[in-house]
C-alpha cells in the first residue's frame, strides 16, 4: 500500500477543472463525421442532463417550495414553479418548538465539539503514530480500525448504559464523543498516512533548534500536514450534522434536539397534518449547509475517499 | 493493512539521534504513548467497554430502568420465537438484496455517463453526488413530502406523463413503500459508489487499452480482460459497504415509512430500537445486536481473507 501518498492522487482531479484542460485537444473531423459525431454529442447531453435533473429535481423542488406561501405549499395539486414569494414558512419554523434556531444551534455546536475533537485526537494519534514506537502500538491501531466492522448502532445500547454511569448522558458532550467515536477510524488512519509523508528531518531540525517534541509538532508539521487536518475537519462536519441516530437516542430533553430530530418531529405534524412548507423550509436549513461546505471543500473531500475511505 | 513499509523501517534506522539532545528509547517510548493517550481513552471508554457491556447485555433480563438479571442464553433462544425479530431479519435480507443489485445496475450507467471525455461531465458527476452530502433523514424528509398523495410532486410526474389517472400510493402498500425506499436509496447512495468507481477506473493505465486494441481486442473484450480484472478490488469493496449499509438500515425506515405498512417494512435496527426503547427490554434488544454484529464480523473477515487478495 502507498502510504508515501500526497493528498493531491491523481486521481482527485477527477473533480477538477484542471483535469479537463490537460487533455489533448479534440482531433477535427471530416465533415461528414462531424454530423455523426454532433448527433452522439445531443444524445449524450440529452441522456445525461435527464440524469442530472432526476437527481437534482428533488433538491430543486424542496428549495422552491420553501419559498412559496404556506397555503401554495400545501396545495393540491402541487405547483412547480413559486406563484408566490414568501418567507411564512421559515417563519412559521421560527416559532416551532423552541425556534428551529435553538436546534440549528444545537446542531452546530455538537458539530463543532466534533470537529475540533476528532481533529485533535487524530492529529497527535497520527503523529504518535507515525513518529514513534512504542509497546500496544500495533494493539491500539488495530483496536481503532475494528471500530469500523463493528458499527456504532449495535454497541448504542450499551452505549447508553456507560455514557449515564459517566455521568454525560443526555449531555451534548456524551453525543459528541460517541460521534468523534466513529469518526476515528477514519481520521487516525489519514493522519497516520499523511505525518508518515513528510520528512520528518524537519522536526529533526526543529528539535535541534532547541523546540520541544511537541512544539515541533505544532509550528513544523502540523502546517504541512494541514490538508489531511482538513479532510478530517470536512467529515467529522457533514457526518455529524447529518447524525440522525445518535441525538435521537442519547439527549431525551426537547430543548436539546438537533436538526434532523427536530424535523422527524414535523413529519408526525400536528393533529396529524402535516404541514409541507414548514417541513420543506426545514429541509433546506438542514441541508443547504452541507452542501455549500462541501461545494468548497470538494477537492478535500474526494482526497479523504481515495486516500482514507478507500485505503481503510 | 502494513503499519510501516520496508522504506522508512530503513529510515529509522539509519535515523541519526539529533547532538544535544540524545532520545533515549524509552523516553521516546513514552513521549509516543503520551501522544496516543486521548485516542486510547476514548476508544476504551466509548468503544471496548460498551463491547463488553453488549456482551453482558445478551445474557441477562435488563429492563430500561431497572438492573440486570443474568438469564443464560435465554434471549439468543428465544429470537426463533420472536415474530418482530424474525419479519426483521426477513425482511433486512430481502432489502439488503434488492438494494445492492439495484445500486450496482444503475452505478454502472452513471459512471458511463461522468466518465466520459466530454465537456459537462464534471457537471453530471456533480449531480450525481450531491444527494449523497445530504443527511439520510432530511433525504427521506425529502422522499416524505415529494410521495405524499395530495400535493407530492412523485404524482404530479406520474399524472402528467399519463402513467396514473388518480394518485398512486407510494407508501399504501408493502411492496409500494419497499419500492419508494429502494428510489430513496439509490438516490442518496449512488452518487458514492459512482465516485468510487471512477476513482478506480482512472487507476487503470490508459497504455493497456491502447495496446489492446492494437492488438485488435473490440469494446467488449477490453471490458472483459482489462476493466474488470482491474476493478476488482474495487467492486468486492463497494459489495462489502453495500451489504454492511443495507444490514443496517435505520433512519430511512424510521422518518419514511414508520416500519409499515402493517410492519412490513421494520429492519433488524429498527427491531433493536423498537424493543430497547419502546418496550425497555435491553437484554433481547442485546441479543438481536450481537447476532447481527456477528454476521458484519464474517462478513468483514471473508471480505478481507478472500475478496482482495490483490493488496500489497
Amino acid at each position: 500500500m502507498a502510504l508515501q501518498q500526497t493528498f493531491t492522487p491523481p486521481h482527485a482531479t477527477t473533480m477538477s477543472p484542471e483535469a479537463e484542460q490537460k487533455r489533448p485537444p479534440r482531433r477535427r473531423l471530416p465533415v461528414g463525421l462531424r454530423a455523426r459525431s454532433a448527433a452522439a454529442t445531443g444524445g449524450y447531453h440529452l441522456l445525461s442532463g435527464l440524469l442530472a435533473a432526476v437527481f437534482l429535481l428533488p433538491l430543486i423542488w424542496v428549495a422552491l417550495n420553501s419559498i412559496k406561501s404556506t397555503t401554495e405549499a400545501n396545495q393540491q395539486p402541487p405547483t412547480w414553479f413559486p406563484q408566490s414569494f414568501s418567507l411564512e414558512n421559515y417563519a412559521q419554523l421560527a416559532t416551532y418548538g423552541e425556534g428551529i434556531w435553538l436546534y440549528a444551534a444545537n446542531t452546530l455546536v455538537i458539530c463543532l465539539l466534533v470537529v475540533v475533537g476528532s481533529v485533535l485526537i487524530s492529529v497527535l494519534a497520527g503523529f504518535g503514530f507515525a513518529r514513534f514506537e512504542f509497546r500496544g502500538k500495533k494493539l491500539l491501531f488495530g483496536t481503532t480500525l475494528l471500530i469500523l466492522m463493528v458499527p456504532y448502532a449495535t454497541i448504542l445500547l450499551p452505549l447508553y448504559i456507560v455514557l449515564n454511569t459517566i455521568g454525560i448522558g443526555n449531555t451534548v458532550f456524551g453525543v459528541a464523543l460517541v460521534e468523534i467515536m466513529f469518526q476515528l477510524p477514519f481520521s487516525v488512519f489519514l493522519m497516520r498516512n499523511s505525518f508518515e509523508s513528510i520528512p520528518r528531518e524537519l522536526e529533526e531540525a526543529a528539535l535541534v533548534d532547541g523546540c520541544s517534541t511537541f512544539g515541533a509538532l505544532r509550528h513544523v508539521s502540523l502546517r504541512l500536514v494541514m490538508p489531511g487536518v482538513v479532510t478530517v475537519a470536512l467529515f467529522a462536519f457533514i457526518a455529524s450534522w447529518n447524525e440522525f441516530l445518535a441525538p435521537l437516542i442519547f439527549l431525551n430533553d426537547g430543548s436539546q434536539y438537533t436538526l434532523p430530530v427536530l424535523l422527524v418531529s414535523l413529519r408526525s405534524g400536528a393533529y396529524g397534518v402535516v404541514d409541507y412548507g414548514a417541513l420543506q423550509a426545514g429541509v433546506v436549513i438542514a441541508v443547504a449547509p452541507v452542501l455549500v461546505v462541501y461545494l468548497l471543500l470538494q477537492r478535500y473531500y474526494v482526497s479523504g475517499l481515495v486516500n482514507g475511505a478507500l485505503r481503510g | 493493512m502494513s503499519t510501516t513499509t520496508p522504506v522508512t523501517e530503513a529510515a529509522q534506522v539509519a535515523q541519526v539521534p539529533p547532538p544535544n539532545r540524545p532520545p533515549s528509547a524509552t523516553r521516546r517510548s513514552g513521549l509516543g504513548m503520551l501522544f496516543v493517550t486521548p485516542l486510547a481513552v476514548v476508544v476504551t471508554v466509548v468503544f471496548l467497554v460498551p463491547l463488553g457491556v453488549l456482551l453482558f447485555m445478551s445474557f441477562t433480563d435488563w429492563p430500561l430502568l431497572g438492573g440486570p438479571t443474568v438469564n443464560g442464553v435465554e434471549n439468543y433462544a428465544a429470537i426463533g420465537e420472536n415474530e418482530l425479530f424474525l419479519g426483521a431479519i426477513g425482511f433486512t435480507l430481502i432489502y439488503t438484496v434488492l438494494t445492492t443489485i439495484v445500486i450496482f445496475g444503475v452505478s454502472f450507467l452513471l459512471v458511463a455517463v461522468s466518465n466520459a471525455r466530454r465537456r459537462g461531465a464534471r457537471f453530471y458527476r456533480t449531480a450525481f453526488f450531491l444527494p449523497y452530502v445530504v443527511g439520510t433523514a432530511s433525504a427521506a424528509l425529502i422522499w416524505f413530502a415529494s410521495v405524499n398523495d395530495q400535493n407530492g410532486i412523485a404524482n404530479d410526474v406520474l399524472l402528467k406523463l399519463g402513467l396514473t389517472d388518480g394518485p398512486w400510493g407510494f407508501l399504501s402498500t408493502p411492496g409500494q413503500a419497499l419500492f419508494t425506499v429502494l428510489t430513496l436509496v439509490v438516490w442518496k447512495f449512488i452518487g458514492f459508489q459512482v465516485l468510487v468507481l471512477l476513482v478506480g477506473l482512472q487507476a487503470i493505465p490508459g497504455e493497456l487499452y491502447e495496446a489492446a486494441r492494437m492488438d485488435g481486442a473490440g469494446t467488449w473484450q477490453r471490458l472483459r480482460y482489462i476493466t474488470l480484472p482491474f476493478l476488482r478490488p474495487t467492486l468486492a469493496l463497494l459489495l462489502i459497504l453495500s451489504v454492511t449499509g443495507s444490514l443496517l438500515a435505520f433512519d430511512q425506515f424510521i422518518v419514511l415509512t414508520r416500519g409499515g405498512p402493517d410492519n412490513s417494512t421494520i429492519t433488524v435496527m429498527f427491531a433493536v430500537y423498537n424493543t430497547a426503547f419502546q418496550q425497555f427490554d435491553l437484554g433481547k434488544a442485546a441479543a438481536l445486536s450481537v447476532v447481527l454484529l456477528l454476521a458484519l464480523v464474517v462478513l468483514n473477515t471473508v471480505q478481507f481473507k478472500f475478496l482482495r487478495p490483490k493488496e500489497d
